[in-house]
């Protein structure tokens, strides 16, 4: 009896040792990819853990989503491929997934968006009516990807309602996608659908919270592109009163505001298309409270952007293009007065794409859901004379 | 066992010899040709689609051939985001694997061109993939990650909103690749098995679309980096500078090279010998005449072939710039022509339209087309009997039957 029990309580132990050990695998492996640095710092360790994580069989499914949270952006790259490759092999070896847990980590909303999104793609791959009848629910989804899903499909509902000439019910379904919608096509086509078809009005900048009033000065000097690196005094404080020497002569603060429904600050208006020149526009954002918050510009000059006094980015690019949210500027906002400084760098080509000098800036959250000023103005007018702005489509 | 011996002998040399590989934008030295090329069809035909798989989202990158698995990236979704790299049996097209990643860098582009515009690289173990978002990712064969490096993410201004489209090569032990732009702009080497910098040096600031180009000079390997101010040719281990040619070149057609000729798009086509010493290459001939469109140059056993902007292929002596003949091909092009060792050239034009030209007579002769109906905008790859291209949607393989 003895022996036998002996034999037992080893096999036990090597099991319990093994799962443990495996479990202890897991979340070395784990741990050592979240640990991935800049110019490629822990490579090398985490291609092992890449190798370990993969050889697992689904239970690890969970903790590697999980483990997304907080992970860097390349740390998540790791851990999405790892989760695909173990979800493929136990799906190729027709082995049981972890279909129920998927779900319900896929629903609760305090789990990593992009992980929630790689859940709802797995489980779209276990169970395609299932993850199909979730959408619906997703229409206010902190993850925009998985909004978006939910808001194609009130694209639909909204369409399918007008060929049948329930204009009420349009109404009402494309109002709803609009106020979801977070990806600019989406919001373009709905925007497009209210407006064009349904005659309703569509607020586009407060929608979005671009910033439509400002202060401006220009031009200073950037002849061989020089201004960009050039420190102007409006770098070093603002003074609304003030006048300096600009490039053509004195320059001072004037008021500006833009009526273009994506918020474009177009400085050609004022200034008649200028080369070789660079300006600034100034304006301050009331918050409501302490707040990680997105400044998202696009623009087709050389720009640098500060907040509060600090510097936040800048590019010295010109005329490569530009669009709604070509960059995406992680801020915090102060509870109260917050001040934005733009700095606006025009070259000296000559070429008919070159001559937009303009910015189009707004405020968000990172999931681009407008933050709005506390003493947001009503958004301006079209002007009934001067220059039509170039829009950024 | 002698007997055995010796059937091991006679079959290893001639499996070696069967493997044709295309491990990078314009395959071998990055040029184009590849005189083991040496039966691709040369009837390009409905009949000589061996198979065709389709694609997800958008890539303009050739694919590439390593053994039996052909590669290919692509990106897909809002803003193209989602990138992947794909995987295909050569023997009949089926899915072998494929990896998606997230790109961590900025995916604006024109409109033409895409975020997987970059040709992948291999050395033959390996695949790196590059990406316009400047993500950087090396996988083996089977699709283990191997490692990765989010350019952008270190380098936060190394970026083109019109977008990037350099391919990265391997040049002995390092994978080398130029993201240049207008900001902040480099050339780097890789080490292969980690991706950490082996060396980063500063480039012109200004938006450059083309891909090293590998020079043996005195048997050493030496890459060289094309931009707007000319030519740097640097050592792949160390980036030490070997040349620079200062005349100005096109940031989007690539040089050809040739042992130690390097053909460029400069001013034209300037043809010039490196020199093993550093001195100033000399400048052997330069015809202003011949001036590529998008399409890269290549050069094939003594003669330099260009595309220009109107569709006309040209050819000229190697030795003298002198041209000896043009036609009429089926443009437009954003793509190269490749050849083989059989004396055909390779184009695909941006609709659709594959051309094969015998280039053995007295002058070049169009022997076959194919019409895909789709749009083309990659370089196609050669193997020793077969012709991969690929569009957004699909990837084809043509071969001679």
């Amino acid at each position: 009896m003895k022996p036998l029990f002996s034999i037992i309580a080893y096999v036990i132990s090597l099991t319990v040792t093994t799962v443990g050990g495996l479990a202890g695998d897991l979340s070395e492996a784990i741990a050592t990819i979240k640990n991935v640095g800049p110019e490629g710092m822990g490579n090398a360790e985490a291609a092992n853990s890449w190798k370990v994580l993969t050889q697992q069989d689904s239970s690890a499914i969970l903790p590697i989503l999980s483990a997304m949270k907080g992970s860097s952006p390349l740390a998540q790259n790791w851990l999405r491929s790892a989760v695909e490759v173990v979800f493929q092999k136990q799906a190729d070896a027709h082995a049981p997934l972890p279909t129920d847990q998927v779900k319900q980590f896929l629903l609760e909303t305090k789990n990593d968006p992009r992980a929630r999104k790689l859940a709802f793609d797995l489980l779209t791959k276990i169970s395609p009516d299932t993850a199909r009848s979730l959408v619906p629910g997703m229409v206010d989804d902190p993850s925009t990807a998985l909004r978006r899903e939910a808001v194609a499909l009130l694209i639909d509902k909204g369409a399918s309602q007008m060929a049948a000439s329930d204009q009420s019910g349009a109404e009402k379904t494309l109002q709803k996608a609009l106020d979801a919608a977070r990806d600019v096509d989406q919001i373009k086509k709905i925007a497009g659908l209210l407006r064009n078809k349904l005659k309703q009005p569509v607020n586009l900048p407060e929608h979005f919270g671009f910033l439509m009033y400002w202060k401006i000065i220009a031009p200073f000097d950037n002849t061989d592109h020089r201004g960009f690196a050039m420190v102007y005094p409006p770098e070093n404080r603002i003074d609304l009163d003030a006048s300096y020497p600009g490039k053509n002569g004195t320059v001072s603060w004037r008021d500006y505001s833009t009526s273009d429904e994506y918020g474009m600050v177009d400085f050609n208006r004022p200034f008649d298309p200028l080369k070789g020149v660079t300006g600034y526009a100034y304006t301050e954002f009331d918050s409501k409270e302490d707040r990680p918050a997105e400044l998202r510009l696009g623009c087709k000059n050389g720009w640098k952007i500060w907040l509060n006094g600090k510097f936040v980015f800048g590019r010295d690019e010109y005329h490569r293009g530009a669009r709604i949210d070509q960059y995406q500027l992680p801020v915090h906002l102060e509870k109260g007065k917050n001040t934005i400084l733009i700095k606006l760098c025009q070259d000296e080509q000559h070429k008919p794409w070159t001559v937009e000098w303009q910015f189009q800036l707004r405020v968000c959250d990172s999931t681009g859901t407008a933050i709005l000023s506390t003493d947001r103005k009503p958004t301006p007018t079209k002007a009934a004379t001067g220059r039509r702005s170039q829009r950024n489509r | 066992m002698k007997r055995f011996a010796v059937y091991t002998l006679l079959i290893l040399p001639t499996a070696a010899f069967l493997r044709a590989d295309w491990l990078n934008f314009r395959g071998p030295s990055g040029s184009g040709y590849d005189s083991s090329a040496e039966n691709p069809p040369t009837e390009l035909s409905e009949a000589s689609i061996a198979w065709k798989t389709p694609l997800p989202g958008r890539g303009l990158g050739s694919p590439i051939i390593v053994g039996d698995r052909v590669l290919v990236t692509a990106a897909s979704g809002p803003e193209q985001k989602q990138l992947h790299v794909l995987c295909f049996s050569t023997i009949d097209g089926s899915p072998l694997w494929e990896r998606s990643f997230w790109a961590t860098g900025r995916t604006m582009t024109q409109g033409k061109t895409c975020v997987a515009a970059p040709t992948p690289a291999s050395d033959g173990k390996r695949i790196y993939a590059l990406y316009s978002s400047n993500d950087l990712i090396c996988l083996n064969l089977d699709g283990d990650v191997v490692w990765m490096r989010g350019l952008t993410l270190d380098y936060p201004n190394a970026s083109n909103s019109l977008g990037m489209a350099s391919s990265p090569i391997v040049a002995d032990d390092t994978l080398v690749a130029q993201i240049e732009n207008d900001s902040e702009s480099f050339a780097a080497g890789f080490d292969l098995l980690t991706g950490i910098n082996k060396w980063k040096i500063e480039r012109p600031a200004a938006a450059n679309w083309t891909s090293p180009t590998l020079l043996k000079i005195d048997s050493r390997t030496v890459v060289a980096l094309q931009s707007s101010k000319g030519v740097l040719g640097v050592l792949p281990d160390t980036g030490s500078p070997v040349f620079h040619f200062d005349d100005g070149a096109s940031t989007i057609p690539s040089s050809a090279a040739s042992g130690d000729m390097l053909f460029i798009p400069s001013n034209g086509m300037t043809a010039v010998k490196v020199a093993a010493n550093g001195a100033e290459p000399g400048k052997i001939w330069n015809e202003s005449a011949q001036r590529p469109g998008v399409a890269s140059p290549i050069l094939i056993d003594g003669k330099v072939y260009t595309i220009n902007s109107a569709g006309v292929l040209s050819c000229a002596e190697a030795a003298t710039g002198k041209r000896l003949w043009r036609i009429r091909l089926k443009g437009p092009f954003s793509s190269s022509p490749v050849a083989g060792g059989n004396g055909h050239l390779y184009v695909f034009s941006e609709t659709g339209v594959g051309q094969c030209v015998d280039l053995r007579g007295k002058e070049g002769k169009v022997v076959s087309e194919i019409e895909l109906n789709e749009t083309i905008l990659g370089t196609p790859a050669l193997t020793r009997d077969s012709v991969y291209v690929r569009s957004d949607e699909t990837l084809w393989r043509m071969s001679a039957k």
